[in-house]
This record gives C-alpha cells, sequence and structure tokens, in this order.
C-alpha cells in the first residue's frame, strides 16, 4: 500500500464501522466476543439459580420452565464457544497480533478480513433473533442431535433449531474466510530475515488452529445442511423411518468437535508462551519441542472424535481403537505443559496481573487436562458419560482457555492495543476474584457427577437419589461461587473502560518485551510501522549472557 | 467411588477399578506437575536485579527434563489403555448367558419396561409392562434389548455404573446382574427434549420370593390384559 492511501482522513464510519484495518476488526471482534460473553454469563447465572433453587423467580428473569432451562444450556454452550472462545482468541488475537508480530502493515487480503467479520455480526444477530422467535430458543443441546433436532415436533422450537443452526453454518464459513487469511498472511508477509523458527509460537498457533478448523468442519458444514433439509424438508438424512442414520450426525459433529478443543486451546497455550517467557525474562524452553508437539497434537486430534460417543450405539469394539488415541494425545499436551513449566527454571519472575493469569492458566489446565482421562479411558467413561463430572472437566480446560488465557493476553497487550496501562491494583483483584470463585464453582461439580448427577436437568428434586441435601449444598456452593465470580468482572470492566480513556500512558515498549509488535508505537497507527522491521533473531532472546539489557529484540541489530 | 455412590451390579467394581487406578497414575503427574510448577515460581521470583539464566531447552542434557517424564507417561497411558479396555470389553463385548430378557423402550418422555411374566420368557402373552419402573431379581443376569420410539435418550443406572444411548430404529443388546437389593434412580442422560428434564425411572432389585409375589398380585390384571 503507498503511504499517501494511509494520510487521507478517514471518517469515524471508515475508521471503526467499515474498516479493514486489521486492528480495527480485531477489536470488533473482540467486542463482539465479550458483548457475546455477557450474554452466555447472565444466561448460566439464571440456570444456575434455578438448579439451586428450583423454582424460585430468579432476579432479572423470572421463573425458569424446563423448556426455557434447555434454551438456556444450550445457548449458554454454543455462545461460549462459537461466539466466544473462538472470536476471542483465533479472530480478535489473531487479527491484532499477527501482522505486528510478524512486522508487517496489514493481512494479505484485508477486504475478506473485513467480509469475515461482518459474517460472523450477522451470525451472531441472528442467534439472538433465535431466542425470541415463536417457540423461543433452541434446546437440543449445543452438539444439537437428530431426530431431535431434526423435527420439530419433537423439539417444539420450529424456528429456534433453524435458526440456531443457520447461526452456527455462518460462523463456520467467517472463521473458514478468516482462516484462509492468517495462514496466507504467516506464510507471505513476515518482515525481511524472520525465519520459521523466529515466529512467535502465538502466531504460529493461531495458525496452526485455522489449519485444524478448516481441516475438521468441511464435514460438519455438510451435516449442518443436512440437518437444514430434514428441518425444513423433512428428507430425512439422519431419520431412521427414511433410511437415514442418526448416528451419523453424531460422527460428523464430534469430527470436528473433539479437534475444535484444540482450536481454542492452541491460541491460549500462545498467548501464555508470550506472557510467561517476558515476565520470567527467559527465553522458551525448546522452542521446536512445543511447535512439534502442537503439530502431533493437531494431526492426532482428528483421531480422537468417537471418545464422545462410546456408548453412544456405535460398534463396541470402535471403542478400544478410540481409547488409544484418545490416551495417546494426553502425550503431547502434558510434554507441552512440562516445556511451559520448564521454562520458567532460572526465570526473574515479576507478578503482573498477565504473569498470574499466565501461571494460573498452566495450574487450572493441568486439572482440566488430567481429568480428561477418566473419560478418553472406555471403561470409566460408561459411567462418567454425560454427567457432571464431563461437565466439570471441560469446563475446567475452557474455563482456563477462554477465560484465563484470554485475560493473561489482554492484560498484557492492552498497552499495544490502547497506548495506556491498565491498574495493576484492580487488575490483581480482578484475578483472585475470578480464579477463587472459578475452583469453588466446578470442584463441587466434579463430586455431583461422581455421584452420578446428569447433565441438562433442569430440576434434580425429580430424582430420589440426587434429591438428597448433601448434594443440593453443592449445587447451591457451586452458584453462589458463579455469583461471586460474575460480581469479580467488575472490576476488570471498570478498569478496562477508564484506563482506555484515562489510564496511564504507556510507551512502546512497557513490558521490555522481544518481539516485534513492541517495535510499533502504541497504539499503532494505520500501516503499523513507521517503518517496516527487519528480523534478526529468535522471538524469545531474554537474558543474553554478555548484554547489558536483559531482553534484545527481534528488530534489532 | 464406593463413597459417593453404591455399587449395585456384577461389574461396577470393574469400573471403580478403572477410575482408581486412573486417579492414582493421573494423579500422581498432576501432584508432581503441580509441585514443581509452584516450586519454580517461588523460587525463581524476581529478587534484587539478579538475571535469568539463559537455557534454549534444546541441548540433550536439558532435554532429557522433558523426555524422561514423556517415556513415563507413555507406560502410564499403556498400563490405563489396558485396564480400561479389560473392563469396557467385560461389560460392553461380552454377553454372559442370560437368566431373563427385559426389553426397554425410551420415549418423550417416559421409559417403558417390558418384563418377561411367570413363564420367564420375554414376548408372550403373560409380560407385564411398567412404566418408569424396572423391577429386577438380584444375582441373577439380564440382558436389556433397549429401543427407542423417537429422539435419542439414554439408559443409565449410576449405581450399576452402566449406560447406554437408545437410538430409534435400532434395538441395543447388552447386559447387567444385579448384586444388592433396593430402589435406585435410573436417568435418562442423552438431552431428548422439554421433558428431559423428569424422564427419571426407579429399577428394584429384589429377592427372588418377593419377586415372585409381586408377579403373583398383578397376574390377575396381567392375564386380563393379555385377553
Ligand atoms: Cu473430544
Ligand atoms: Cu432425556
Amino acid at each position: 500500500m503507498s503511504s499517501a492511501e494511509h494520510h487521507h482522513e478517514q471518517s469515524i464510519w471508515e475508521k471503526y464501522i467499515f474498516s479493514v484495518d486489521h486492528k480495527v476488526i480485531g477489536m470488533q471482534y473482540m467486542f463482539t466476543g465479550i458483548a457475546m460473553a455477557l450474554i452466555g454469563g447472565f444466561f448460566v447465572y439464571v440456570f444456575r439459580m434455578q438448579l439451586a433453587f428450583p423454582g424460585m423467580s430468579v432476579p432479572g428473569f423470572g421463573t425458569v420452565n424446563p423448556m426455557e432451562y434447555n434454551s438456556l444450556v444450550t445457548n449458554h454452550g454454543s455462545i461460549m464457544i462459537f461466539w466466544v472462545a473462538m472470536p476471542v482468541l483465533i479472530a480478535a488475537f489473531g487479527n491484532f497480533l499477527i501482522p505486528l508480530m510478524i512486522g508487517c502493515d496489514d493481512m494479505v487480503f484485508p477486504r475478506l478480513n473485513r467480509l469475515s467479520y461482518q459474517i460472523f455480526l450477522v451470525s451472531a444477530i441472528i442467534l439472538i433473533i433465535s431466542f425470541f422467535v415463536q417457540g423461543g430458543g433452541f434446546g437440543g443441546a449445543w452438539t444439537s442431535y437428530p431426530p431431535l433436532s431434526a423435527k420439530s415436533e419433537y423439539n417444539l422450537t420450529p424456528w429456534g433449531a433453524s435458526l440456531w443452526l443457520l447461526a452456527v453454518a455462518l460462523e463456520f464459513v467467517a472463521f473458514l474466510i478468516g482462516g484462509i487469511n492468517f495462514i496466507t498472511t504467516l506464510m507471505n508477509s513476515r518482515a525481511p530475515g524472520m525465519k520459521m523458527y523466529d515466529i512467535p509460537i502465538v502466531c504460529w498457533m493461531i495458525v496452526i488452529a485455522s489449519i485444524l478448523f478448516m481441516a475438521s468442519v468441511g464435514p460438519l458444514i455438510a451435516g449442518a445442511v443436512m440437518l437444514g433439509f430434514d428441518q425444513v424438508y423433512s428428507i430425512g438424512f439422519f431419520d431412521p423411518g427414511k433410511g437415514g442414520d442418526p448416528v451419523l450426525w453424531q460422527h460428523l459433529f464430534w469430527f470436528f468437535g473433539h479437534p475444535e478443543v484444540y482450536v481454542v486451546l492452541l491460541p491460549a497455550m500462545g498467548i501464555v508462551a508470550e506472557v510467561i517467557t517476558t515476565f520470567a525474562r527467559k527465553k522458551l524452553f525448546a522452542y521446536k519441542t512445543v511447535l512439534f508437539t502442537a503439530a502431533a497434537t493437531g494431526v492426532l486430534s482428528f483421531f480422537v472424535w468417537a471418545h464422545h460417543q462410546f456408548v453412544s450405539g456405535i460398534d463396541p469394539r470402535m471403542a478400544n481403537v478410540f481409547t488409544v488415541t484418545t490416551l495417546m494425545i494426553s502425550v503431547p499436551i502434558a510434554e507441552m505443559l512440562f516445556v511451559y513449566i520448564a521454562t520458567l527454571y532460572g526465570g526473574s519472575i515479576r507478578f503482573t496481573t498477565a504473569m498470574l493469569f499466565a501461571l494460573a492458566f498452566l495450574a487450572e489446565f493441568l486439572i482440566g487436562g488430567v481429568t480428561g482421562i477418566y473419560l478418553g479411558a472406555s471403561g470409566s467413561d460408561i459411567f462418567f458419560h454425560d454427567t457432571y463430572f464431563v461437565l466439570a472437566h471441560f469446563h475446567y480446560t475452557f474455563v482456563p482457555i477462554a477465560i484465563i488465557a484470554t485475560f493473561a493476553g489482554l492484560y498484557y497487550w492492552f498497552p499495544k492495543m490502547s497506548g495506556r496501562l491498565m491498574n495493576e491494583t484492580l487488575g490483581k483483584i480482578h484475578f483472585w476474584m475470578t480464579i477463587i470463585p472459578f475452583n469453588f464453582i466446578f470442584i463441587p461439580l466434579f463430586i455431583l457427577g461422581a455421584s452420578g448427577q446428569h447433565r441438562r436437568i433442569y430440576n434434580y428434586q425429580n430424582f430420589p437419589d440426587l434429591a438428597v441435601p448433601e448434594l443440593q449444598n453443592l449445587r447451591v456452593v457451586a452458584t453462589v461461587a458463579l455469583i461471586f465470580m460474575i460480581l469479580g468482572q467488575i472490576p476488570f470492566f471498570y478498569n478496562f473502560i477508564v484506563s482506555w480513556k484515562k489510564g496511564e500512558k504507556a510507551d512502546a515498549n512497557p513490558w521490555k518485551a522481544a518481539t516485534l509488535e513492541w517495535a510499533a508505537p502504541s497504539p499503532p497507527p494505520h500501516g503499523n510501522f513507521a517503518e517496516l522491521p527487519n528480523c534478526y533473531r529468535g522471538p524469545y532472546e531474554y537474558s543474553v549472557p554478555g548484554r547489558d539489557l536483559d531482553y534484545w529484540p527481534q528488530n534489532v541489530k | 467411588m464406593e463413597a459417593l455412590l453404591l455399587r449395585a451390579s456384577s461389574y461396577a467394581a470393574d469400573v471403580d477399578g478403572v477410575i482408581h487406578l486412573i486417579t492414582l497414575l493421573a494423579g500422581f503427574w498432576f501432584i508432581v506437575a503441580e509441585v514443581v510448577l509452584f516450586y519454580f515460581i517461588f523460587k525463581f521470583r524476581k529478587k534484587n536485579n539478579e538475571k535469568a539464566q539463559y537455557i534454549t531447552g534444546e541441548k540433550k542434557e536439558e532435554m532429557k527434563w522433558i523426555h524422561w517424564p514423556h517415556n513415563l507417561i507413555i507406560v502410564c497411558d499403556i498400563v490405563l489403555v489396558f485396564f480400561a479396555i479389560k473392563a469396557w470389553y467385560h461389560i460392553k463385548q461380552e454377553l454372559p448367558d442370560p437368566d431373563f430378557t427385559v426389553k426397554i423402550t425410551g420415549q418423550q418422555w417416559a421409559w417403558r419396561m417390558q418384563h418377561p411374566g411367570p413363564d420367564k420368557q420375554l414376548d408372550t402373552a403373560d409380560d407385564i409392562e411398567l412404566v418408569d419402573e424396572l423391577r429386577v431379581v438380584v444375582g441373577k443376569t439380564y440382558h436389556y434389548k433397549l429401543e427407542s420410539l423417537d429422539v435419542m435418550h439414554s439408559f443409565s443406572v449410576p449405581v450399576f455404573r452402566l449406560k447406554q444411548d437408545a437410538i430409534p430404529g435400532r434395538t441395543i443388546t447388552g447386559w447387567f446382574k444385579p448384586t444388592r437389593t433396593g430402589a435406585f434412580d435410573i436417568q435418562c442422560a442423552e438431552m431428548c427434549g422439554i421433558g428431559h428434564g423428569i424422564m427419571g425411572a426407579r429399577i428394584i432389585i429384589e429377592t427372588e420370593e418377593e419377586h415372585q409375589k409381586w408377579m403373583e398380585s398383578l397376574s390377575g390384571n396381567s392375564v386380563a390384559q393379555a385377553l
């Protein structure tokens, strides 16, 4: 792009709404994702209140009937994965960071990038509309198994089910388009001198995640079209009465659904790598190992999907194969975590808020990883499948991924985004008010799951073995902790909004970090760098012996 | 596990055995990892102006810190796979000869339980059909034939450590052998629509005499039904 183009005055409309600037698009994704997180958070507040105090009139909502309950849990899951974790971790951080960190002025296809966000926004609006149509929002679980999801006489949400499906399908399209952009940009637009092993891990992770997404989502898009035909024209792809097979959907869904876990995990691991190296003043331990284990995890993740279907009526011999592959995937993931822990060895750790969140990610994600083994092993999954144990397990992966790692990234790159610093005291209050309640929510849920409590049931008083007071008390603990966790986000929003406008001014590199984004002004102007940087070394040259400064920026000769 | 939830089937202890083994092996790694993590965080916190060390992690003697745990985890995984598959094979792939067979049909939103009558044969005129109640005899081996009339349901008996999805258009056969008397929850474990939250049932495990008495008390009715 010529620099003359950069200097003509842009109207607000051009600058913020129809911008093709990767940073603005990244921020659009970020704020849309946060807005959706508020909706998803409100939903969980409502249904957790119903579970702790069945039949009560929930402040801000009213009493919850079974139909609403199903819709709330379904859309809580759908929103948090498709409209929060993905846009924030991949699209927001990917868009904001990749061009800055590889030292170029924008994405390769900026208009495609804008189209991606616009489709995403439409998908979010369609989803929100689906809550208010006749019959209410879809309530057939975020996995949307047919025949329940395929026939309105079964799900009783003729409009909700179809709009949900349309919204999800559009969201996939948005991310396919965005993914093409990330991959092409990383391959073609790196600063002169930046070799493959000089690319910051977070950029690699977002790109590997995009590749995983693009490779896994195809079959599900086909499945979504088939399900749409079943809903609207009663074709019967998944209807056994017409020769269809309902289990087929489960294969298509989970063939995507398991890689999806790594689609959001890898960017989170990437963010954490950037934060811990900076604040431990350490080179990343075994860079290549991190990269190869991420790739190995990605490949393996295509061969584990049926661990969600052990008891779903597939040939029981298949379960043995998938038990082996699932336990195999624990190896690269464990290795990646060991590498991160090893990175701390010999460091000089500074406990900024970003660092606290990054360390908490490691400590908490370990719980999520370890509890996954109970579910990957077919013998124990017979019992745990579809209990609260599963629910607690994946929240111990998804909360560290989509909330804890996201906060690590937000606190870390906030000065780059806004040109100002966030308040560290408020940040630390926010940290503890997030982490402590988080554990108090989900540890009780592990116990409930191990006691045989199944998911997606609006009132456990209907089950004599589950209606006992000891178990009800655990439900109350989880709900109260949730309310604390939600309240704990207030200091964050206050801090974020006030600091964005009035925070202490940040210079270009407040953390003394070595990657290229810190060579750009804060906030970076349209076009990013005053002069496009060259790259002379790897991204984590901290505390290099014989140098005065404890960091050696990639762009400094 | 027993402390949280009674065991009432012959294979419940096998499932719990796998759970305990995982707790032991994965628990070990979990504790090691957390202890090392917190030790490092404490030990290597910033002190004065001490510079951090420069370690690439790519030398042989550094990589061994990753390779050893890596190999040990593979060993643990192999052990786990072995015991997980052993339990799975016993519960889901083996099919011991039955004393009785019951037919369980899920529908929106109830469980229909078809029991063999006094002739002990299923699908005969004296069959006894109950809604949301399954009556079985302790110590006998049962086959279940699981069906669904509409959407996916899942037949789950937590005290048995048993779960199996019911799929419309298919009949899935499995087995269980109750080992203690009592009444316990059956839950539907698959989202099946608005009534999923009330789709519970009870399993009543009784002695042979009790079961006999129950059938006699009904015989008048069920004969009438059959006519
Ligand atoms: Cu999975
Ligand atoms: Cu159900």
